[in-house]
C-alpha cells in the first residue's frame, strides 16, 4: 500500500510538472504582450518595460518558470495575476466552490436519470423505452453544450419565467455585496447548469450502464444465481449491479476530475463566476500566473479523483484489493 | 416412481436467421440415488436439454415444450417462483467453468450463505455455520477460515468444489453437473470425480453427468444417453453401452477415446462437421457423417427400438441385427488389437 501512494505521488509530481512546463512553453511561443495589457492603452514605452520588469516579463521563460516553482514550493502561492494583482489562490478559491457546485450537481442529475434508464434499457432490450432513450442519447451526444443550453435558458428562463437565466448566489448565505444567496437560491439559479451537464453526460452514461449491465447480464455467474434459486430482483441487485457499475465509476472519476478543471462552455453561458469562466478571461489577457494556476487546479482535480477512483475500485472489487 | 421423467422434450430458439431445433424430442428418466451420463459433441443439445429442465433459458427467445415431471410434479409451465423454490433446493447445478462460475465480488461464504438462505428460513450465523460445514464435506483444507476468501483466491479446482458445495447446500434430490470437469486439468478431474462419488454416497441424490468424455461415463454412471443434434441417439445402462454399441455415432465416439497402451498412432476420428440445428439433414442426423449410410437413412428417422443386449437399451439405425454386430465385432477386434499392441 506505501509502494502504490509512493508510486502515486511521483506520477503525481511529473504529472504536475509536464502540465504546467507545456502552459510556459505555449505562453512563451504565442505572440501576446502581457506587460503592454497590463500597462494599460495610455502607457508610455518606458512605462511598458517598467512593468514588463515589475512582472518579471523581461527574464527568460525558464527563470518565470523556476520562479513559479519557487513560489509554489516555498510560499504555497500561485502569484498574483498580471491583471489585477490578486492573489492567484485567493481567485481560484473564490471560483473553485462555483464550479464544484456545478460539477457534483450536475453529476447527482445525470447519474440519478442515467442509471435507472440504463438499467431498464438493458433488461428490455428493443422496447420502446430503450429505443426513446437511444435517440435521447444520439441528441445528447450530438448537441453542443452551448446550443443546449442557450435552447434552455431561452424556453425555460426566458419564455417561461420558470428559472433564472444567468447568475450565480453563493450557497452560504451573508457576504459583502451579494445579491442573493442561501441552499435555496443557489439550487435555483443552478437548475438550467445541472440539466445541460444531465444532457450532455447522461447520453453516455446511459449507453454505458446498458451496455455495462447487458454484459453483466450474460455473466456466468449469474446464470449460477439464477440456477440457486435466487429472484430476479435478487440476481439483479446482488449479483449484476455491483459487477456492472465497476467501469462506470471509472469514467464519472475521469469526467468529475476533467469538469472540475472548468467547465468553460456551460459557466460562460449561464454566467457563472466559476474556474471555466475566468480562464477564459485570464486567456483574453495573457494572465500568465491566473491561467497556471489554474492549469495547476486542473491537474490536482485530475490526478486527486484518479486516487479516489483507484481507491473506490479496490474497495468494490476484491480482485484488485492490494493483498 | 423415478424422481425425474422428462418425456418428448424440445426446445427451439428463435433467431435473426430462423428457428434451431436444439432439442428434438429427449425422453428419458432418472431413479433417486442413480448417476445418468448424457454424453454428445458441442452442439448436440445436451446442456440445452438440462437448461430446459431448469428454466434457466430466456424465455424471449426460446420456446420449449415436453413435459418434466419432478417426483410428479410437472416444472414445464410451474410458475416463475414455483421454479425458483425448486431450482437450488431440490435440483442443484454446476457448470463447466469455475473460473467465471462465481460471482467475482463478493466471499465464497457470502455466496454459499445466500444459496441456504434463499431457500431455508435460518439466521446469518446458522447459514454461515452450514457454509463452513458444506466447504468441509467437500475437502476445502482449513474451511473456517477461507469461508471469507473471495473466488480469485482459489484454484480452479477449489472453485468447481465450491461450485459443488453451493449446489449441495440445501440437500437436493437431484445434481445436474454441466461438464464439470472439462476446464480442470486431468488429475484435478479425477479428485473432483472421486468427490462426487463420495458425496453421493453420503447424500444419496440422483447425478446428471453431462460429459463429452466417456471415460467419465464409465468411471460415474450407471446409465448413459448418448446425444446427437438435439435427439437421443442411444440410450442404455452404462456396461450394455460398452458392451455392446449399437450405432455408428457411438462406435465412433468409442473409437476415439484415447488409450493408454495404444501404439501411438492417429487417434481415430468422426469425420465431419456436427449437423447445423438450424437446417438439419433429413432422415437420420447422423447420415451425412456416417460410413454406412444407406438411401433410407436420408429419408427416414430411425426409431428407437430395443437392442438385443441389456434391458431399456435403445437406440436409432437402420442397419439390421445382423450387420451391426458385425460391424461392432470387427470394430472391438481392432480396438483390442490395438489395446495389445
Amino acid at each position: 500500500m506505501t509502494q502504490f501512494l509512493i508510486r502515486r505521488i511521483f506520477w503525481a509530481l511529473f504529472l504536475f510538472l509536464v502540465a504546467t512546463i507545456i502552459t510556459y512553453l505555449i505562453f512563451w511561443v504565442i505572440p501576446a504582450d502581457p506587460a503592454a495589457l497590463a500597462a494599460g492603452k495610455s502607457a508610455t514605452p518606458a512605462d511598458v518595460a517598467r512593468v514588463s520588469h515589475y512582472l518579471h516579463l523581461d527574464e527568460p521563460i525558464w527563470r518565470q518558470y523556476l520562479r513559479f516553482l519557487w513560489n509554489l514550493v516555498g510560499h504555497q502561492s500561485l502569484g498574483n495575476s498580471f491583471v489585477t494583482r490578486q492573489s492567484v489562490n485567493h481567485i481560484i478559491g473564490q471560483d473553485a466552490p462555483v464550479t464544484a457546485s456545478l460539477v457534483f450537481g450536475g453529476a447527482v442529475f445525470w447519474l440519478s436519470l442515467s442509471i435507472p434508464v440504463g438499467i431498464l434499457s438493458a433488461l428490455r432490450p428493443r422496447s420502446i423505452l430503450d429505443r426513446v432513450s437511444m435517440s435521447f442519447v444520439l441528441v445528447g451526444i450530438s448537441a453542443h453544450p452551448v446550443w443546449i443550453g442557450l435552447i434552455l435558458s431561452y424556453l425555460i428562463g426566458y419564455r417561461l419565467h420558470i428559472t433564472p437565466i444567468v447568475g450565480y448566489c453563493n450557497f452560504f448565505p451573508g457576504g459583502e455585496g451579494v445579491q442573493c444567496s442561501g441552499p435555496v437560491q443557489w439550487a435555483y439559479h443552478l437548475i438550467l447548469p445541472w440539466i445541460t451537464f444531465m444532457i450532455l453526460f447522461a447520453a453516455l452514461y446511459v449507453r454505458l450502464v446498458r451496455a455495462n449491465v447487458m454484459e453483466t447480464m450474460s455473466e456466468d455467474y449469474v446464470r449460477t444465481a439464477r440456477a440457486k434459486g435466487a429472484s430476479e430482483s435478487r440476481v439483479m441487485i446482488q449479483h449484476v449491479l455491483r459487477n456492472s457499475l465497476l467501469p462506470v465509476v471509472t469514467i464519472l472519476g475521469m469526467d468529475l476530475g476533467l469538469a472540475l478543471g472548468g467547465a468553460i462552455f456551460t459557466e460562460s453561458i449561464f454566467s457563472l463566476p466559476g474556474l471555466g469562466h475566468e480562464v477564459i478571461n485570464a486567456y483574453n489577457a495573457s494572465d500568465l500566473p491566473l491561467i497556471t494556476g489554474i492549469v495547476t487546479f486542473a491537474t490536482v482535480c485530475v490526478i486527486t479523483f484518479n486516487f479516489i477512483v483507484d481507491i473506490t475500485y479496490g474497495f468494490l472489487d476484491p480482485r484488485i484489493r492490494p493483498n | 416412481m423415478p424422481a425425474f421423467e422428462v418425456t418428448d422434450l424440445a426446445t427451439r430458439f428463435r433467431t435473426d436467421d430462423g428457428i434451431v431445433r436444439a432439442v428434438a424430442g429427449v425422453s428419458f428418466s432418472l431413479d433417486k440415488g442413480r448417476t445418468l451420463g448424457v454424453v454428445g459433441e458441442s452442439g448436440s443439445g445436451k446442456s440445452v436439454t438440462f437448461l430446459s429442465v431448469m428454466g434457466l433459458l430466456d424465455p424471449r427467445q426460446s420456446e420449449v415444450t415436453g413435459s418434466v415431471l419432478l417426483d410428479g410434479e410437472e416444472m414445464l409451465g410451474a410458475s416463475k417462483s414455483r421454479l425458483q423454490q425448486i431450482r437450488g433446493s431440490k435440483i442443484g447445478m454446476i457448470f463447466q467453468d469455475p473460473m467465471t462460475s462465481l460471482n467475482p465480488v463478493k466471499t465464497i461464504g457470502w455466496q454459499l450463505e445466500e444459496a441456504a438462505q434463499i431457500h431455508q428460513d435460518i439466521s446469518r450465523k446458522e447459514a454461515r455455520r452450514q457454509a463452513i460445514e458444506i466447504l468441509k464435506q467437500v475437502e476445502i483444507p482449513r474451511a473456517d477460515q477461507r469461508v471469507d476468501d473471495y473466488p480469485h483466491q482459489f484454484s480452479g479446482g477449489m472453485r468447481q468444489r465450491v461450485m459443488i458445495a453451493m449446489a449441495l447446500i440445501n440437500n437436493p434430490e437431484i445434481l445436474i453437473a454441466d461438464e464439470p470437469t472439462t476446464a480442470l486439468d486431468v488429475t484435478t478431474q479425477a479428485q473432483i470425480l472421486r468427490l462426487m462419488k463420495r458425496l453421493q454416497d453420503d447424500y444419496g441424490m440422483a447425478i446428471v453427468m453431462i460429459t463429452h468424455d466417456l471415460g467419465v461415463v464409465a468411471e460415474l454412471a450407471d446409465d448413459v444417453i448418448v446425444m446427437y443434434g438435439g435427439r437421443v441417439v442411444e440410450q442404455a445402462q452404462v456396461d450394455d453401452l460398452f458392451a455392446k454399441p449399437e450405432m455408428p455415432y457411438t462406435w465412433g465416439l468409442l473409437g476415439s477415446l484415447p488409450r493408454l497402451n495404444s501404439s501411438g498412432g492417429r487417434l481415430e476420428q468422426i469425420p465431419g462437421q456436427p449437423p447445423s440445428l438450424l437446417h438439419p439433414p433429413s432422415g437420420c442426423p447422423f447420415n451425412p457423417r456416417c460410413e454406412f449410410v444407406m438411401d433410407i437413412c436420408r429419408q427416414e428417422l430411425p426409431a428407437l427400438d430395443p437392442s438385443t443386449v441389456g434391458i431399456d437399451h435403445l437406440f436409432r439405425c437402420h442397419l439390421d441385427e445382423e450387420a451391426r454386430a458385425r460391424i461392432w465385432e470387427k470394430k472391438r477386434q481392432a480396438l483390442l488389437s490395438e489395446d495389445a499392441a
